[in-house]
Formats: C-alpha cells, sequence, structure tokens
C-alpha cells in the first residue's frame, strides 16, 4: 500500500449534549451494532492500508475498550497494523492535543519513521464507504499537493462544516469554515478525509509547529489555498457525520432503509466492527414490531415501531418504543410510552413512565 | 510445563439421523439456535470450566468445522501453550486407519496428549445442548479418588431402555451398567463425558489397542469395571439436550422460543461463544411481523414469522409465512412463500409462493429411520422453484426447477435429491 492512514478520533463535542459526557464522538454506538470508527477504519482495511494511527484524547477510554484488539479490522499484523495515539508527556511536551495538527506534530517520529510516499488522515466520526485507493489515484493524477474528499449535500448546517467553492477543475478556491450566516442551499462541504504526500505533510507539520499553529484546516490549509494546488475528490455516495443530536438520530434512522444497509453491511467490501457474544434478538408472542432494527440479546415483548434498538435491550409487556433510539442495555420496562427520545445505554425507563419528546428538540434519556 | 486438564472433543461423526442437514458437514458444525454450531456449546463449556487445551477430533466432512473453529478466536482458544489444535486423522508407516472408535480416535492421539503432561483428561462429543461446568465434575472426580467418572443425568424411567444406564451405589460409585435394558434398574443415563485420570486412561488405551472399532462405553469402561477400577458417576440435574435426531433438533430449537427458555441464552453467566461475523441489527420491515421468534442480525423481514428461529441473513419477502421453523443463515424465501415446519438448511433459496410442509404426514420413502416425523427438510444451498407444493416428512437436496415437481407437487414423505446432492 502506498500509504499510512491516521484517523482522528480525539475530539469531543458539546453538540451531542450527554451522549459524549462519556464516551469520544469516534465511539458512537451507530445502526444498531457499529460505532461511528468503524467506518473510516474498515475503510481503512478495506483500501488495504495496513498501517493505521488512531489518535485519541477526548474520553478515549471507550474508544480504547472497542480497539482493544485489532483484529475485527484485520489490522493484528507483525508488520504494521493499529496504532493508539494517545497524548503523553515526553521531556519536550507536556501539553494535551491542541488542536489537530498538534496531534500530529506531537506524532512525527511516527509519520517520520513510516516509509509509505502518502498519509490519508480521516476523521473518526464519518459515516461514509470510500476506496481511499481512489482517492490516491486522483490525487497523483491532477498533480495537487492536498487532496480532499468533499460532498455536495443539499440542505446542510453550516455552522459545523467547512463550506468550499471549487473551480471549474475541482481546485478549491475558497473556504468558509463553519460559518453562521451563510444562507440555505445546496454546498459543498469538507468530509474532513485527506490526502497529502508524506514528506509534503511533514514539511507543513514542522512549520506549523515553528509558528505555534496547531489547526489542521485553518492554520494549513485555508491561508494556502491560492498558492498551493489543493483538490476535492467528490464522494458521491451515502456520507454523514453523526457530531449532533439530530445529525446522530437522523442518521441512526438512516439505517432503517434496506438499500442503506445493503450498501454499507452486504455489498463487498463490507464494513466490520468488534464481534460480540449476543445471541438473536427475541421476540415474544406479544411483539409488535414495524420498521425498526432491532439488535442481539434484545427481548422484545411490547410494540416498536420507526426505532433503532441497539444489543441487550428490553422492552416490557404493553410498552411502546416509536421514533426511538435505545442505545444497549437499554431497560424498558412495562406499560411504558417513549416517543421521539434517545435512551442511553444501561438506562432503566421504569413501568408505566410516559415520554414523548418533541421531534424537532429529540431529548437524551440516561 | 503441564495442564492440568484437557480435553478431548469427538467432532468425526457424521449424524447420520441428521440426514440431508449433515449431507455437506460433521454433525457438531450443523447450525443451531439462529447463530450457534453444535460444537460451540462443548467448547464454550471448556473455557467456561477453565480448560483451555481442546483437541477436536474430526473425520467426516471437516471443511465446516475448520473455517468454524480457525485458531479459536471466539473461544479465547488462540493461546501460546494449550488452545485449540484440530485432530485429523493422518498416515503413518506401516498402519495408517481412519478412527474406527472414539477410543481409537483418542488412542491415536496420545502424542498429542502427552505433549501437556495431564493429571486429566476429559472426553466429551459434539452432539449436545448443554451448559456444564467441567471444573465442578472434576472436583467430584478428584475428592471421589475415581479412576474414571461419567457424567450421568436422570431420564423419566419409560424413557430409560433408550440409553446406556448407569447403576450406582449410595457414594456414586458405579456398580454395573446396562446398554439399553429392556427393564431398567435405574433411570441415570450415561450423557458420554468422560474423565479419566491420564495414567489410567493410556493404560487402558494400550491395552484394549488392538480392540477393533475401540469405543469408550462398549470397551474401554466395561474393561476398567472388569478389574474392579473406580468408576464412579457425576449427576449432572439441568438442561441436556441430545440433538441427535431431526424430531429432537427441531424440538430443542423451538424450546428457544418460550416466554422463558429451559435453555437460556440470554443470560450473562455462562455464555456461548461462537464464530459469527459483524451483521447490523435484524430489520422488521413496515407489514413485517416477528411473534415468539428469534431472529438473527442482518436478517430482514418483511413478511411474518412466529414460532421460529432464523438465523443471520435471512430473508422472509412480503406475505410470506414461516411457522414452526428452523431457518438457517443467509436462506431467501421468496414472496408468499408459505413454511410450515420445516428445517431448511444455510443460504437456500425458496422461490415465490412456494408451499412448504402442506398435508398430512405420510412414511418417508428416502429413509424412514431418518425422516419420520412431520418434518419437511430442506438442504444447505438448494433452490426450491416459485408455486411449487411440498408436503411433510420431504427431503430436498440441490438445486431443483420446476420440472422435478410433475404437477408441481412434491408429496408428503417424498424426496428429491439431485446429484450431487447426498441424502
Amino acid at each position: 500500500m502506498k500509504a499510512v492512514g491516521i484517523i482522528l478520533a480525539g475530539g469531543s463535542t458539546n453538540r451531542l449534549q450527554s451522549l459524549t459526557a462519556r464516551r469520544a464522538v469516534a465511539a458512537m454506538p451507530l445502526a444498531g451494532t457499529y460505532r461511528s470508527i468503524d467506518f473510516s477504519l474498515s475503510n481503512m482495511s478495506n483500501s488495504g492500508v495496513g498501517t493505521v494511527a488512531v489518535v485519541t484524547q477526548y474520553s478515549s477510554r471507550s474508544l480504547n475498550i472497542h480497539l482493544s484488539s485489532s483484529k475485527w479490522w484485520d489490522f493484528g499484523r507483525k508488520q504494521g497494523g493499529l496504532y493508539l495515539l494517545n497524548p503523553t508527556i515526553t521531556p519536550e511536551n507536556a501539553h494535551w492535543y491542541r488542536g489537530t495538527a498538534d496531534a500530529l506534530i506531537q506524532n512525527l517520529d511516527f509519520i517520520k519513521e513510516r516509509h509509505e510516499p502518502y498519509v490519508i488522515v480521516a476523521s473518526g466520526d464519518g459515516v461514509y464507504k470510500l476506496d481511499y485507493n481512489q482517492v490516491l489515484e486522483q490525487h497523483a493524477a491532477s498533480g495537487a499537493e492536498v487532496t480532499i474528499v468533499c460532498k455536495r449535500m443539499p440542505e446542510v448546517d453550516t455552522e459545523r462544516f467547512g463550506v468550499l467553492q471549487l473551480d471549474e477543475n475541482n481546485r478549491i478556491v475558497s473556504w468558509a469554515e463553519k460559518q453562521t450566516d451563510d444562507p440555505h442551499g445546496e454546498k459543498i462541504i469538507n468530509c474532513g478525509i485527506y490526502v497529502i504526500r508524506r514528506r509534503h505533510l511533514i514539511q507543513m507539520l514542522e512549520e506549523a509547529a515553528r509558528e505555534d499553529k496547531y489547526h489542521l484546516v485553518t492554520d494549513m490549509i485555508i491561508p494556502h489555498l491560492s498558492e498551493t494546488k489543493i483538490m476535492a475528490y467528490m464522494l458521491d455516495s451515502y456520507w454523514n457525520n453523526i457530531a449532533s443530536v439530530e445529525s446522530y438520530f437522523a442518521c441512526n434512522k438512516d439505517f432503517l432503509d434496506p438499500q442503506l444497509r445493503q450498501f454499507f453491511f452486504k455489498e463487498y467490501p463490507v464494513i466490520h466492527t468488534k464481534v460480540d457474544d449476543n445471541p438473536p434478538a427475541k421476540f415474544n408472542s406479544s411483539a409488535r414490531v414495524s420498521n425498526s432494527l432491532i439488535a442481539g440479546g434484545s427481548i422484545i415483548n411490547g410494540s416498536v415501531t420507526d426505532s433503532v434498538l441497539f444489543k441487550k435491550v428490553y422492552v416490557g409487556d404493553r410498552s411502546v418504543v416509536k421514533n426511538c433510539i435505545l442505545l444497549d442495555d437499554v431497560y424498558v420496562g412495562d406499560d411504558v410510552v417513549l416517543e421521539n427520545c434517545i435512551v442511553d445505554n444501561k438506562a432503566r425507563i421504569s413501568n408505566g413512565t410516559h415520554m414523548v419528546g418533541d421531534p424537532e428538540n429529540i431529548p437524551i434519556l440516561s | 510445563m503441564k495442564k492440568q486438564m484437557i480435553a478431548m472433543l469427538l467432532a468425526g461423526g457424521q449424524g447420520s439421523r441428521l440426514g440431508a442437514l449433515t449431507q455437506g458437514m460433521a454433525k457438531p458444525a450443523v447450525a443451531f439456535g439462529g447463530k450457534y454450531r453444535i460444537i460451540d456449546f462443548p467448547l464454550s463449556n471448556c473455557v467456561n470450566s477453565g480448560v483451555d487445551t481442546v483437541g477436536v477430533l474430526t473425520q467426516y466432512r471437516p471443511l465446516q468445522l475448520n473455517s468454524h473453529i480457525g485458531i479459536g478466536i471466539p473461544w479465547d482458544l488462540d493461546k501460546q501453550f494449550g488452545g485449540v489444535t484440530i485432530l485429523p486423522p493422518y498416515e503413518r508407516s506401516g498402519d495408517s486407519e481412519w478412527y474406527t472408535g472414539t477410543a481409537n480416535a483418542i488412542y491415536q492421539n496420545m502424542e498429542f496428549m502427552e505433549q501437556y503432561n495431564p493429571d486429566y483428561v476429559l472426553i466429551l462429543s459434539g452432539d449436545h445442548i448443554y451448559k456444564m461446568d467441567y471444573e465442578d465434575m472434576l472436583a467430584r472426580h478428584v475428592s471421589a479418588g475415581a479412576e474414571a467418572t461419567i457424567a450421568v443425568m436422570p431420564v423419566p424411567w419409560d424413557e430409560a431402555s433408550r440409553y446406556g444406564i448407569m447403576i450406582t451405589d449410595d457414594e456414586g460409585r458405579i456398580t454395573d451398567f446396562e446398554e439399553k435394558p429392556k427393564n431398567p434398574r435405574s433411570n441415570l443415563a450415561s450423557m458420554g463425558i468422560y474423565i479419566f485420570n491420564f495414567q489410567t486412561l493410556k493404560k487402558e488405551l494400550q491395552e484394549l489397542s488392538t480392540v477393533p472399532n475401540c469405543d469408550f462405553g462398549m470397551h474401554v469402561i466395561p474393561h476398567i469395571h472388569r478389574r474392579g477400577g473406580k468408576l464412579y458417576s457425576y449427576q449432572f440435574n439441568s438442561y441436556w439436550k441430545d440433538v441427535g435426531t431431526l424430531g429432537t433438533y427441531w424440538e430443542a430449537n423451538m424450546e428457544l422460543t418460550d416466554l422463558v427458555p429451559e435453555f437460556n441464552l440470554y443470560e450473562e453467566f455462562w455464555q456461548i461463544y461462537t464464530s459469527a461475523e459483524a451483521y447490523p441489527p435484524a430489520y422488521i420491515a413496515e407489514g413485517g411481523k416477528a411473534e415468539s421468534s428469534i431472529i438473527g442480525d442482518g436478517s430482514n423481514i418483511e413478511g411474518s414469522v412466529k414460532h421460529s428461529v432464523l438465523g443471520a441473513n435471512v430473508t422472509v419477502a412480503p406475505g410470506a409465512k414461516v411457522r414452526d421453523s428452523v431457518i438457517m443463515n443467509g436462506v431467501t424465501i421468496g414472496e408468499g412463500a408459505v413454511i410450515r415446519k420445516a428445517i431448511i438448511a444455510e443460504n437456500a433459496v425458496i422461490g415465490a409462493g412456494a408451499h412448504i410442509g402442506e398435508g398430512i404426514f405420510a412414511t418417508s420413502r428416502l429413509d424412514p429411520r431418518v425422516y419420520n416425523n412431520d418434518i419437511t427438510v430442506i438442504g444447505a444451498g438448494s433452490v426450491i422453484p416459485e408455486n411449487v407444493t411440498i408436503g411433510k416428512n420431504v427431503a430436498v437436496i440441490g438445486k431443483t426447477t420446476a420440472e422435478d415437481y410433475p404437477n408441481g407437487v412434491l408429496e408428503s414423505g417424498d424426496y428429491i435429491v439431485k446429484k450431487g446432492g447426498r441424502a
């Protein structure tokens, strides 16, 4: 493989409210049996990237547990494999990662010691399927110094994304990073996946280090758009980012579409995740389930509609769950009504609870 | 280095009474409970009991078993010293032979056992669904000062004549035994699970090495008994199910759908491990139904499923009905198809509008010893064309087309075994 992979999974966000109080965004459970980092990690593995570093910082324990064995993504190798780059104190440095670029600067040794000509930097919270070889090919063919995976989005919350303008050759000519006053309409946004020649990245990082710059996008890319050839690779398949409650809820519900599950989980190459030991889902005689995903280990007695139930969820007698996301190990007692809610893992909803959330402002129960 | 106790798991038998289910794989590899294979139960019991060295003896059609076990990762049996080892029969200079009996198979792997210099050897078979703590059995074996201990299970008196029966004294010492007695003197049935002192086992197997088809129940145990050796019983009082026939296999699967199953897979304690891939959750579509059933990950249910066990990645198309059936991984059931009391093995494709399990029971024309109840069995990878009607107690193996069904019907008791398929 011509590239080494780096997955930036250290970020936090307050847009996910209490859901990320105890876990990194990259460790957010998705689609019933997966976690968000599985997508980037599987794309790396499926693209033949043999060496991948995951940069962690915020609430890294949740992520470390998920990545405790690299074998699920086929990274258990003598050569290469999966590296976890946690912030660490050295004689030269006593700082946390102060930004995405700083995280790479603090691990410059790792990048320098590799031999692959390219580096693929991806975020740990994107939901997509991509053969990075295609990006590498375009990168080499276009003579770009940096290639950035971009997606045309019909309607998008510009506060959360970088919005780009391209010229007729897909070169990025302007970049509005997380602006509030952008009018609605179709936008081209940055998906947070960068391909760059390794030696060039090292140069850029060394320069940033000298100038005490810490941010990949705002310090190392945006200021150089005019003199550097930074190209867009247009992704035309599904892409989503789950870093807000609304998008997290919506993204999970997207997986109720059989075609999307087919695309991610049945069409080769598929997205991998840590394998568990749960028995199949059990539907008792009073179960009424419609348009819902029910993961292994779950036991259903009541009614479940338009919902995603993660592993080992229990739904009691006569309970009604509608338009909800119930994370791992949620216990829903008898005679409960839950509508338009996200229930965090291990929460116990006691008998008779009645909770109908505002669909415009989904509440999180824990 | 040594191990206190190692396990030898006999997994080489065909299990011919499972008919079409074992046409392509050994019985221990047959799928069970929507996710597992039969061998997962003794293997998981081993690791849960602290037995971390297991030899799996294979012979009949081992491909599925080999790929299922691999290097033992799902059971944490990928170990530096010990772990799981597949032990197929092998050629020697001079006297090569297949495994000719249970004890003969163990005898041929003496070298494997000696590597670990164990004090005790646990002999297991891959035919049963149960959760058992072998450590407890070992404690009993040691405290009794036994040379060999046989796990026994009380069975209803009227069924005792179907089993190997152990007669014991008050201390649990085995004083006599009878194979399928007409008038049983005890209701303690042998479960085919033995703990031997390794030195006893070694000596016995060497002494009996010339006995043809040397078997534990038929030769080794009687031999120890005759010389007055110390044989003890270990009584087991929990769920234990032989799934060696189509009837008991179907029944054991169906029991899992009970409101509170006697054999509970949903307890945290004593987990059963298996080799499975990661899939998205099961999906029940709008208009789909799932009642009194267990449904594996990755399945898409648009039709209606009732009182059934479905494996992973099963598709039930709109309008299809599945009742009282065991459907294994990757099966596709077409629109409007109706399945009643059937066992459909891996990756079979049931055409739209096909009806399976219709009509009334008729004696099997294929093999009444195997097919003797109203369950219809469709072999792995078989294809059933659209709109045909298949009766009860039928076996279909292979990719069939409409021409195989005169008037679109396969009567109860009938069968189709296509070229290459084996009953």
